[in-house]
């Protein structure tokens, strides 16, 4: 398995968050998610402008087993979709870290989160 | 094994269709032309070839088919445990009377009092299947299990709408719910709210009660659940919902576990969907017709299709009749001793292989199971790698249809198990037998199962590659890169 970034934030549900700015973030999805669904063959991505809110169901990603949410750990807008995993949403498999899903912006609150420490202790235990 | 298409010559063909006694309103040869029947139509959306339609000697049409047949397998074949598909025998004296000229070979449009026989079919098996879930009406008209959870959730939403309740949007469903639910509750128009199961995989009472609110349109609930549990708080459950002012929805997709012991209605259901070709007696598994009849409670009769201001026509006519006729023909062989003891006999048989089983794999709940059970292959899958997928292809192998797989979503590693009242005990031996040598054999040596299925037609299919790049166009093989199959210039001339 991929080592965990340090510089990330990360949520129970496995979505991991990367500050941009202080009010703008990146989120995808971990290396132990993309293990857990396994072959992804499908993601459904928000529209730009979209307002989120904490837990709102975010994306969807489809493997082979299932159809997942991907839940939103900040409520804020979303300002761009990364459009390249239409066409290839193997990256999340491959580059589970690389490959984010949505940036949002006007960020003001944030789902409690978990440091790289704390979240891999919690995958050791999942796994 | 050549497709039909391919078998095709110029010029072949059979004499079974008869010349049509009804003058042709469209001359085929035409369809290119500007001055035919085909005037009507602009000219760039006609087809600017013939159909590609193949033609064959009869004794060529029989023997392809007869080949696709032995490749299939079914419940004729043995045993098929896939569980919430509920794949019991059917008995053959259902197909029997279904069969009856005087049930297939009317028309629905056909005068009343030539189809007295056929009403009484209808208003017999409403009378039973209500008495069976203790509802008071039954519309026949879904086409199947989804159709149903659709139809029963427009009548829910009909009941708000009548009352001015706008506010009520919201549909409940637990985390362990069929796939079918959150996308027949979005389908007609409402928001998904999802409920955690507890550990137990039961409804969790307490996050009930903090959703339910004036907000909650209702409740849809598969009891026994997903985990093959029944939930023992379920009077709890209907009395929070509808003290919300919601309704509830009983998925009856599980109906087998309990039919003629317990009845939804007499738990609090408001509206039920019955799978009649799952617990009545319909082949399915390959597509065929299903029938999903929506029964409720008095206070909604007036929303059902058929009322005068009803939610309007699902289907064309009546739904598909003939499941019907074998879902009655089911009733009234089995009888008011038979429907119970059904259920009991499948209760029974996936107690007993969920016992036979667990000594090697993981059960997912220590509860008794009612028609099915759900195993998980995760520790297994850590052990040695061989994941629920592996195990399921390899059972192929092993000659009898695997179980369900990654299904409830709550479970990682899933293999669901309902092994049906149809199965005799012999046969569970066997079944138990098969898990066992490849529990040992994924131990010893999990690569051999990683490659499996070897010895069914096709081997393990790539479901990656089907799913991110679907060929979805039959291509002949002999017309080469150049020139497109006749399919696709059908689809891009339009």
């Amino acid at each position: 398995m991929n080592t965990i970034p340090k510089d990330l934030k990360y949520t129970k549900s496995h979505e991991w968050i990367r500050f941009i700015d202080e009010t703008t973030v990146e989120i995808g999805i971990t290396d132990f998610a993309q293990h857990a669904l396994g072959d992804i063959v499908f993601v459904n991505l928000p529209q730009e402008g979209d307002s989120v809110a904490i837990m709102d169901v975010l994306a969807d990603v489809e493997s082979v087993k299932a159809v997942s949410d991907i839940y939103s750990p900040v409520a804020g807008t979303v300002i761009e979709i990364n459009a390249e995993l239409l066409d290839a949403p193997e990256l999340l498999n491959k580059e589970p870290y690389e490959a984010w899903i949505v940036r949002i912006k006007d960020v003001e609150e944030i789902e409690e989160t978990l440091d790289s420490e704390v979240y891999e202790k919690l995958t050791a235990e999942e796994a | 094994m050549q497709l039909i298409f391919e078998k095709s010559r110029p010029g072949r063909g059979s004499g079974i269709l008869p010349e049509s006694d009804i003058p042709q309103a469209l001359d085929l040869n035409e369809f290119g032309k500007t001055s035919s029947a085909f005037g009507e139509i602009p000219v760039e959306l006609r087809r600017k070839t013939k159909l590609n339609l193949p033609e064959v000697a009869e004794t060529d049409l029989l023997r392809h088919y007869t080949q696709l047949a032995k490749r299939t397998y079914g419940i004729n074949d043995g045993f098929y445990p896939l569980g919430s598909c509920t794949m019991k025998y059917n008995p053959r004296i259902d197909e029997e009377i279904a069969g009856l000229s005087g049930f297939s070979k009317i028309h629905p449009l056909q005068p009343k009092h030539t189809v007295e026989g056929c009403l009484e079919v209808l208003s017999l098996a409403e009378k039973y299947l209500c008495e069976i879930t203790g509802m008071d009406h039954m519309t026949f008209q879904p086409s199947a299990g989804a159709h149903g959870e659709f139809t029963g959730l427009l009548l829910i939403k009909a009941y708000h709408q009548k009352r001015k309740d706008d506010k009520r949007r919201k549909i409940i469903i637990p985390d362990s719910a069929h796939g079918t639910n959150p996308a027949s509750a979005a389908m007609a128009g409402f928001e998904v709210v999802n409920l955690s199961s507890t550990k137990e995989g039961l409804v969790d009472i307490e996050k009930l009660k903090e959703i339910a609110g004036e907000d909650t349109a209702g409740l849809m609930l598969t009891n026994p659940n997903t985990l093959g549990l029944f939930d023992r708080n379920i009077a709890q459950i209907t009395k929070i919902v509808h003290d919300a002012g919601g309704l509830t929805y009983y998925d009856g997709a599980n109906l087998n576990a309990i039919m003629g012991i317990i009845r939804p209605g007499d738990m609090g259901f408001d509206v039920v969907h019955l799978n009649l070709h799952k617990t009545f007696s319909t082949p399915h598994g390959g597509g065929g017709p299903g029938s999903g009849p929506v029964g409720c409670k008095d206070f909604l009769a007036g929303f059902l299709p058929e009322a005068p201001e009803g939610i309007g026509k699902v289907k064309a006519f009546y739904g598909n009749f003939l499941v019907v006729v074998r879902a009655l023909a089911y009733i009234l062989t089995l009888g008011r001793e038979g429907i119970p003891e059904a259920a009991q006999s499948a209760v029974l048989s996936a107690n007993y292989l969920k016992k036979k089983l667990s000594d090697m794999y993981e059960a997912t709940s220590a509860e008794p199971a009612m028609h099915e059970f759900v195993l998980s292959l995760a520790d297994l899958k850590k052990q040695c790698g061989v994941s629920a997928l592996d195990m399921a292809k390899a059972i192929l192998d092993n000659g009898f249809y695997p179980p369900t797989m990654y299904f409830p979503m709550i479970i990682p590693e899933a293999l669901m198990i309902e092994p049906t009242e149809t199965e005799s005990r012999e046969t569970l031996d066997h079944v138990a037998d098969v898990f066992k040598t490849l529990y040992h054999q994924a131990l010893e040596n999990p690569e051999s199962l990683r490659h499996s299925p070897a010895k069914t037609p096709v081997g393990r299919l790539d479901e990656v590659g089907a799913a991110r790049n679907p060929k979805l166009i039959y291509r002949p093989q002999s017309d080469g890169e150049n020139r497109p199959g006749i399919e696709e210039e059908a689809v891009t001339s339009r």
